[in-house]
């Protein structure tokens, strides 16, 4: 009985001779820590000192940067605008969710990194968030994407950029119903916001345009990111015998992979993903933030900006100011249907082509414009769009 | 003696015993610090540096703090409605529904009284509404425990996942305002009805919501008949139904207490932070709140403590990635690491003849000799 | 012609398609957890060993595929992802069986914990494309290539089928099962005869874990077959709720998987035939279905048949 004891004492000592090294070692490694750390703030003060003309801008993702859609195109156009004007440095930070996760996250680009110019990149940032925060640090400029800025409502530092990506769904659908012989078409879709609206109505008009009879399932998944669901939905299509199937998720590796798999065409979104579907992809409608960063890196670096009026506050554009792109044909796209790409891409860009023009009725059969009148890309009632066109299988609610 | 005498009586608990319910865990966190600092290493980054940064981002300035407090305010209150079940022997998981449902009431109570009455008075309605809302909602799992044996741990599990898809149904069909375009929302509530923050400070009123809802649970757990019948129950239910302990009327009113507060930590997203119901309410404090529960060994002022260490850890998640090129899943495994190391300091409580009483040790001597 | 719509024969077609791919993880995962709770502990960390385990699957098939072949590589991913869930699992293991220490606490730490892993070394897999598993086609005798490509069978749905016949047996008939179901049901008892609860519990956790980890080789090898952060979105969890749903029966853990998995396609399909509205509430179907039937077949006078008797409590 004493023995045990003994023993179980012995090693409750040794656990403390234990304990007590690693405290003593914590203690070390902390020590060592206000050591470094001195050293470590001197160093950062005197870089800034020596690159006086450093411009720190910041870029706030709600996902993963390397997701493969819609957060890597904008950290993709952030690198480049690093890359390509001088003077610019960027401070990043991904998995940023849309709470007071983000305002501290602002805050601390602006007090610790020393930020003037940030870009919270997710259209949930907006409000409350950005706007709060612009109130509060008015000599910073706040850039977000998704034209939500209105003049006289929200703070001078606020800017809004915004690229017309339905433009390039227009021409995709125009692809995707000449290659269909059905016409039918599909497009799994996360949420039913504006933009996402927007994206399945013009890629729908585009199908129409050359195929009266040409319709779009939608889907909803009911998540920006949510593979398993995005996988079935596609699925279900193919089984509905939908001919081409495109989306708006926040990575549409899955859509894609899984449509070829089942032998149905595709057509992108965000970034060119033609290498995850070699026989089926179409087309695709691809950000160009590169060449919207770089402009206007370089109109910060020049001393321009928001508050004097040297940047716009809203900044929008189509295919023809390449705020977005097409992703070049694939292999299986026929001439014909090249032939009908490229003269509905020519028409948009040329500005003689209006997508949303009368007469125009929602697929619940209310009307949306009369025959004559028309709504021009750039008008912001398009923005605040909460119906489906005629030709659009699925509802919102 | 004095001193410690004097301790005893304020804390029922003598002076080592609180010494080691304090070094443990702090020498948990050191120990994750550790091992978090090797991980960093192989990643690329320094150590000492990234200690450093830590430090600065979550506790270094006033700013870096009020950044910590406004992380740590709803795990205050979430991580009650873990810890107040855990003493009649519950483990409820469904805190994160509990917000859900919350917040989803004090939003139906703020659009419905809108600007008709004084801002004060809504704010009121809506933590009332949000506390019976989130109450019900776990008081459910409590029924259904106690009438039909289900058990409580999985039942609020899926009431988690049902709070959440009815919050989606809501905001994006019955509920929606069509003019919020950035994502399926409510209307706006009332700015009269917003809560403001503390003066001097951007920290949100939520931080005094769970700092008083954690004291007065304290209280009411250690200081009430209500609290020692409760614990009497958890011990063993047997014996206190032998007792004549209304152990169902306990289940239900823990359960009803414990929903209520999470629920209000809903109410204090919506009219704090969101000023409308969205998707957004649900980020991950419910989950975070069971852990803080545990953690704290669910002593409700404990968890003030340990929501405030969570806080900091999540305030330097950012510093991480800009600072020091670490990916944005560093701060996951760092709150990873350091939750399994202050879980299995659970374990070491007793080891250590440094905390152990004099008295009682000699006592045992006396009985083993 | 690949273009002939099904129409309303889509909606059971798209469920029995859906439940074949859909219910592959919540099978294996189910059969780990259930080998996990008839030690007497629970695991809610194996969301966190799905994550890991899809990573590291989908990591050494794309990695191995230069040096093995575009055959082999799958294989030695879903090996990969097994052992590296083993390792969460040894973890959960020896942890959970601390004195004062709970393993819900522990479980969703270890959430937290593995899919931090899981992110942290995945990031440079999301863009690559990785050889996936071979299917077995199962409908060559039908014309529809709808039918043909639906009745895609994965191996690993089969080899979780024939683990549920080998389960049932090792449980019932085993000796190694006897001291698992003792260890689970009384401890005192099980101490008594001589076993060690540590290591039995351990092997079960561990033995859990790595099925659970194969269950994640599932998601990224097979369905959908792509490495993501949200890849498991909640499934791990899931799988915890249906043990208990299936009343620790390896045959009933096959059931209850495949209705999960077939409820999976229910809102996608559904919307695919124009029933468009309240997809939410269809997509939370299985959890309600899940809070229905444990309401229904509990009760309060006896323990559930079947439920490990030492399960939640502490060790």
């Amino acid at each position: 009985m004493s023995d045990r004891n003994r023993s179980f004492h012995l090693s409750r000592r040794q656990v403390m001779r234990g304990l007590l090294a690693t405290s003593a070692f914590g203690l070390t490694a902390k020590l060592g820590t206000g050591c470094a750390q001195s050293p470590g703030s001197g160093g950062g003060a005197a870089a800034d000192g020596g690159a006086a003309e450093e411009l720190v801008v910041g870029f706030i993702y709600v996902g993963p940067k390397d997701d493969f859609g819609y957060n890597q195109a904008h950290a993709e156009g952030a690198a480049a605008m690093a890359a390509s004007v001088p003077g610019i440095r960027l401070v990043e930070e991904a998995s940023v969710p849309e709470t007071t996760a983000v305002a501290e996250t602002m805050r601390s680009m602006i007090e610790i990194d020393g930020a003037k110019v940030l870009f919270p990149t997710s259209f949930g940032y907006f409000d409350p968030h950005i706007l709060a925060l612009a109130e509060e640090f008015p000599e910073v400029q706040f850039f977000h994407a998704g034209g939500l800025y209105q003049d006289g409502v929200h703070p001078k530092n606020v800017g809004s950029y915004f690229g017309y990506i339905d433009e390039a769904q227009y021409v995709a659908g125009v692809v995707a119903a000449t290659m269909s012989q059905s016409g039918k078409l599909g497009f799994v879709a996360a949420k039913p916001i504006p933009q996402l609206l927007r994206n399945v109505n013009s890629f729908t008009l585009g199908a129409r345009s050359v195929n009266p009879a040409a319709t779009t399932q939608v889907i909803f998944t009911g998540e920006w990111a949510e593979p398993v669901k995005e996988a079935e939905a596609t699925n279900s299509m193919a089984d509905q015998g939908i001919e081409v199937i495109t989306c708006h998720v926040d990575s549409p590796k899955v859509v894609m992979e899984t449509a070829e798999r089942r032998g149905v065409m595709t057509s992108g979104y965000h970034a060119n993903q033609s290498s995850l579907a070699p026989q089926g992809y179409l087309t695709g409608a691809e950000w160009d933030w590169s060449s919207i960063y770089t402009a206007l890196g370089q109109d910060f670096v020049d001393g321009k900006t928001l508050m004097t009026g040297g940047i716009p506050h809203i900044l929008r554009g189509g295919l023809a100011d390449n705020f977005c792109k097409l992703s070049p044909y694939g292999p299986a796209v026929s001439d014909e249907a090249k032939a009908a790409g490229d003269a509905a891409l020519a028409a948009i860009e040329s500005g003689e082509l209006v997508i949303y023009a009368g007469p125009l009725q929602t697929n619940t059969g209310s009307e949306i414009l009369p025959a004559g009148k028309e709504l021009k890309t750039d008008n912001v009632e398009l923005e605040k769009m909460d119906y489906f066109v005629e030709g659009v299988i699925g509802s919102i609610s | 003696m004095q001193l410690t005498a004097i301790w005893r009586r304020f804390t029922r608990q003598s002076l080592r015993a609180s010494l080691e319910s304090i070094a443990l865990p702090a020498g948990a966190v050191l120990a994750a610090l550790m091992i978090f600092g090797v991980f960093c290493a192989l990643a690329g980054a320094n150590p000492l540096a990234v200690y450093g940064s830590i430090y600065r981002a979550a506790f270094g300035s006033w700013s870096a703090w009020q950044n910590t407090l406004i992380r740590a305010s709803p795990l205050m209150l979430t991580a009650l409605c873990t810890a107040l079940p855990a003493r009649l022997g519950l483990v409820i998981i469904g805190n994160e529904g509990a917000l859900v449902v919350g917040g989803l009431a004090a939003v139906s109570v703020g659009l419905g009284l809108g600007g008709s009455l004084p801002g004060g008075l809504v704010l009121l309605a809506m933590a009332l509404g949000s506390l019976v809302a989130g109450g019900l909602w776990i008081m459910v799992a409590g029924a259904l425990r106690h009438y039909r044996g289900v058990n409580e741990t999985i039942s609020s599990l899926l009431l988690n996942y049902i709070a959440i898809a009815l919050l989606n149904h809501l905001v994006q069909g019955p509920m929606r305002d069509p003019a919020f375009v950035s994502k399926p929302s409510s209307f706006e509530i009332d700015p009269s009805a917003w809560l403001g923050t503390l003066p001097a400070t951007r920290v949100h009123w939520g931080l005094i919501y769970g700092l008083v809802a954690s004291v007065l649970a304290y209280v009411l757990i250690q200081r009430t008949t209500f609290g020692f019948a409760a614990r009497t129950a958890g011990g063993n239910v047997r014996a206190a139904r032998i007792a004549g302990l209304p152990v169902g009327k306990l289940t239900l009113a823990v359960c009803f207490l414990a929903g209520s507060c999470a629920g209000l930590a809903g109410m204090v997203e919506v009219a704090a932070v969101q000023k409308r119901l969205n998707e957004s309410i649900v980020s991950n404090y419910g989950y975070a709140g069971i852990l803080v529960a545990f953690v704290a060994r669910h002593n409700p002022l404990a968890t003030v403590l340990v929501s405030v260490l969570l806080g900091g850890i999540l305030a330097s998640g950012g510093i991480l990635q800009r600072s020091h090129n670490l990916p944005d899943a560093t701060v996951l495994v760092f709150q990873g690491i350091v939750f399994l190391c202050v879980l299995y300091s659970e374990s070491l409580y007793g080891r250590f003849p440094i905390f152990q009483e004099r008295e009682v040790q000699t006592e045992g001597a006396a009985v083993a000799g | 012609m690949a273009t002939e719509a099904l129409g309303w024969w889509g909606v059971p077609l798209g469920i029995l398609a859906g439940t074949l791919r859909g219910s592959v993880p919540f099978l294996l995962v189910s059969l780990g957890e259930c080998l996990t709770e008839k030690s007497g502990k629970i695991n809610l960390g194996l969301e966190g060993t799905l994550l890991i385990g899809a990573m590291s699957a989908y990591a050494i098939s794309y990695l191995s595929s230069g040096i093995v072949g575009p055959t082999l590589a799958p294989w030695l991913g879903v090996l990969a992802a097994g052992l590296a869930g083993m390792g969460l699992g040894a973890i959960h293991g020896w942890l959970s069986q601390q004195p004062r220490v709970n393993d819900v606490a522990v479980g969703i730490a270890m959430i937290i914990f593995g899919g931090g892993l899981a992110n942290f070394f995945g990031k440079p897999f999301i863009q690559p494309q990785a050889p996936q598993l071979p299917t077995l086609p199962a409908g060559g005798w039908s014309s529809l290539p709808q039918v043909q490509s639906a009745l895609q069978v994965s191996p690993l749905f089969l080899l979780g089928v024939a683990i549920v016949p080998l389960m049932s047996w090792f449980f019932k008939s085993t000796r190694w099962g006897l001291y698992v179901r003792a260890v689970g049901d009384s401890p005192d008892a099980a101490r008594a005869m001589g076993i060690s609860i540590f290591w039995v519990r351990m092997a079960a956790i561990v033995g859990g874990s790595f099925l659970a980890g194969i269950g994640g080789a599932s998601l990224s090898l097979f369905y959908p077959g792509v490495w993501t952060e949200r890849i498991s979105s909640g499934q791990g969890l899931m799988a915890v709720a249906l043990v208990i749903f299936a009343r620790w029966q390896p045959w009933q853990c096959l059931w209850a998987s495949l209705l999960f998995g077939g409820a999976q396609a229910l809102g996608p399909a559904f919307q695919s035939v124009g029933i468009d509205s309240y997809y939410y509430l269809f997509n939370a179907a299985p959890y309600i279905l899940t809070l229905v039937i444990m309401i229904i077949t509990c009760s309060p006078k006896r323990t559930l048949a079947g439920a490990p008797g030492a399960l939640g409590k502490d060790s």
